[in-house]
C-alpha cells in the first residue's frame, strides 16, 4: 500500500488548527507560558503523527517523530479525538495507560486544561471552515469518529 | 446533603451545575489555592462569570483560598478573599489562622468554610475556629471513620463536609511535606503538590517509568494501571521487596457509605479533582447526584461505574471503614 501524500492533510490541518485558535482565544490564554512550546501527536494506530503549535499557529505531518520536541503524546486515534472534545477525562486515560506522554509534562497539562475548557467541537469547526461542503463534512466526519471505537476511554 | 463538586475551568464549572451539583468549589489562577496547576483555574472575570451563572442556576460558588500566605506576600491571599468576596462567593474556603482572622474582620458577614487543609481533626480544634473566626463549616480530612465523624459532628456547632471521591492524601492535609522534599514545592505553599515541572515519564519497554525532581517513584508494567506521580504513591525498594508503603495508587470511593454519612449528620458531601477534565466532572457529578436520588428513595446505589476515573483503576472507603489504628 502506498503511503499517504501527507501535504494536502498538512495543509488542511492546518487551516483547522489556525481556525480553531482564532475562534477560541482563551486557549491560548490558558497555555500561557507554553504557548510557544513544540507538540508530537502521535496516534499510535496511524503511520503518520503530528508536530502542533499555537503561537504562531503551525502544524507538520511527518512519518515520524523527531527528537527534540517540548512534549511528545501518544494515545489511539480515538482516544486523541475524545481527549480534543473533553469527551473522556486525561487523568483517566493515564491511569488506564490508553495514554502516554513524554517531555515537558506542565506543556501538554497547559495544553489540555487549555483545551478542556475550549469545549471544541470538532464536527462543526469542520462544517464552518468547509462552507458550502460543511454539512457533509461534517457528517462524514461524525461516522468516522463514531466507528472508530464504541468506547474511546478503553482504546488502546 | 449537599452535593459539592470540582471545577477547574469556566467550562467544568458549567458541566458540574448541569450535571446536578449543588455547590461548586474552584480557586483563583495563582498560588492562593491548592490546585496551582498550569492551564488551570479562575481569572477575577472568569469568576465573577461563573458565580453569575450558578447563582442563575441556583446553585452556589464556594471559593478554595487554601493554601497557607508566605510572610513576604500576604497581600497576594488578601487581595484573593478580597476578591472572591467581591465577585459574589457564597463561601471562602481557608486553611491559615491569619487568613481566617482577616476575613472575620474585614468582611464579617461572609460566609467560611475550614478548609481540609487545616487538618482540623478533632471537635476542640474546631470549635476553635468557629468561636474565633465565625467559621459555618469545617471540610473534615480523610483520617476520620465514619463514627468519628458522626461523634465530632454531634460537638461541634458548625456543618461538616466530608469526601465522597477522588484522590486521597494519605498524610495529614496540610502537614505533608514529601513533595517540598522532592521538589521544593508543596500543596500547603505553592498550592500544587508534585508539580508537573518537576515530574518526567520515561517510556522503555519494561513500561512508563516516573521521575519526580529525579526521584524514580514508579515503573509501571506496559498494561499495569497507573497512579499520579506523587511520593505517597511510590513503590520503593526495601529489603522485603518492592512495594507501596505508604499508599496503593487508589482513589476514595464511598458511594456504599453514603446513608451512614447521612445518619452521622454530615451536611456536605464533596468530590475532589479541580485538575481533572469535564468528562470526569460531569460522570462523577452524576453519578452521586443519582445516587443520592436512589438513596432517598430506598434503591441500590451503581458501585463500580466509576472505576475508569479511579487512580490505579481501583477504590478503597479509605478510613471511613477503618480497621486499624
Ligand atoms: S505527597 Fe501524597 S499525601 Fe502528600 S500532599 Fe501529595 S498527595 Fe497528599
Amino acid at each position: 500500500m502506498r503511503p499517504l501524500p501527507l501535504l494536502p492533510l498538512q495543509l488542511v490541518l492546518g487551516g483547522f488548527l489556525a481556525r480553531i485558535l482564532k475562534r477560541n482565544p482563551g486557549l491560548l490564554d490558558r497555555l500561557g507560558d507554553h504557548r510557544r512550546a513544540r507538540f508530537g501527536i502521535r496516534p499510535v494506530d496511524l503511520p503518520f503523527a503530528f508536530i502542533v503549535e499555537a503561537a504562531p499557529p503551525r502544524l507538520s505531518a511527518v512519518r515520524e517523530l523527531p527528537p527534540g520536541l517540548d512534549a511528545y503524546v501518544s494515545a489511539s486515534l480515538a482516544n486523541l479525538l475524545a481527549l480534543v472534545e473533553g469527551r473522556v477525562d486525561g487523568d483517566a486515560l493515564m491511569f488506564s495507560r490508553a495514554l502516554t506522554i513524554e517531555g515537558d509534562i506542565e506543556a501538554v497539562l497547559a495544553l489540555r486544561n487549555a483545551i478542556d475548557d475550549a469545549q471544541l467541537d470538532l464536527a462543526a469547526e469542520l462544517a464552518l471552515l468547509l462552507g458550502p461542503l460543511g454539512e457533509p463534512a461534517r457528517r462524514s466526519f461524525e461516522l468516522v469518529r463514531d466507528s472508530l471505537a464504541g468506547s474511546p476511554q478503553k482504546a488502546r | 446533603m449537599e452535593l459539592i463538586c470540582p471545577a477547574g475551568t469556566p467550562a467544568a464549572l458549567r458541566s458540574a451545575i448541569d450535571a446536578g451539583a449543588d455547590a461548586v468549589y474552584c480557586g483563583f489562577n495563582d498560588e492562593t489555592n491548592a490546585r496551582n496547576f498550569p492551564g488551570l483555574n479562575f481569572s477575577r472575570d472568569e469568576l465573577r462569570k461563573g458565580i453569575a451563572f450558578a447563582h442563575s442556576r441556583g446553585a452556589r460558588i464556594l471559593v478554595a483560598i487554601n493554601t497557607f500566605p508566605r510572610a513576604s506576600s500576604v497581600a497576594l491571599w488578601q487581595r484573593a478573599v478580597d476578591d472572591a468576596v467581591d465577585a459574589g462567593a457564597d463561601a471562602l474556603i481557608v486553611a491559615d489562622i491569619g487568613l481566617m482572622d482577616y476575613v472575620a474582620r474585614r468582611h464579617p458577614g461572609q460566609r467560611l468554610h475550614v478548609s481540609v487543609q487545616a487538618a482540623a481533626a478533632d471537635p476542640d480544634a474546631i470549635a476553635f475556629y468557629v468561636e474565633t473566626f465565625g467559621a459555618r463549616r469545617v471540610v473534615l480530612p480523610r483520617v476520620l471513620s465514619v463514627s468519628e465523624i458522626a461523634q465530632i459532628t454531634r460537638e461541634v456547632s458548625c456543618e461538616t463536609e466530608v469526601f465522597v471521591f477522588g484522590g486521597l492524601c494519605v498524610m495529614a492535609e496540610g502537614r505533608c511535606s514529601l513533595s517540598s522534599y522532592a521538589t521544593g514545592k508543596s500543596p500547603n505553599m505553592q498550592g500544587v503538590c508534585s508539580p508537573a515541572s518537576h515530574v518526567a515519564y520515561e517510556e522503555t519497554a519494561q513500561g512508563t517509568t516516573s521521575r519526580l525532581g529525579g526521584f524514580t517513584i514508579n515503573r509501571f508494567a506496559p498494561q499495569e494501571a497507573a497512579g499520579y506521580p506523587t511520593l505517597c504513591k511510590g513503590r520503593f525498594s526495601t529489603e522485603h521487596g518492592d512495594g507501596y508503603i505508604f499508599e496503593d495508587p487508589v482513589s476514595l470511593d464511598a458511594t456504599t457509605l453514603l446513608a451512614g454519612l447521612r445518619t452521622a449528620g454530615v451536611a456536605a458531601l464533596k468530590i475532589e479533582g479541580r485538575q481533572r477534565g469535564r468528562a470526569y466532572i460531569e460522570s462523577v457529578v452524576r453519578h452521586f447526584r443519582r445516587a443520592l436520588d436512589t438513596m432517598e428513595d430506598g434503591s441500590e446505589a451503581d458501585v463500580g461505574s466509576l472505576k475508569p476515573f479511579t487512580e490505579g483503576q481501583a477504590s478503597t472507603v479509605g478510613a471511613y471503614r477503618k480497621t486499624w489504628r
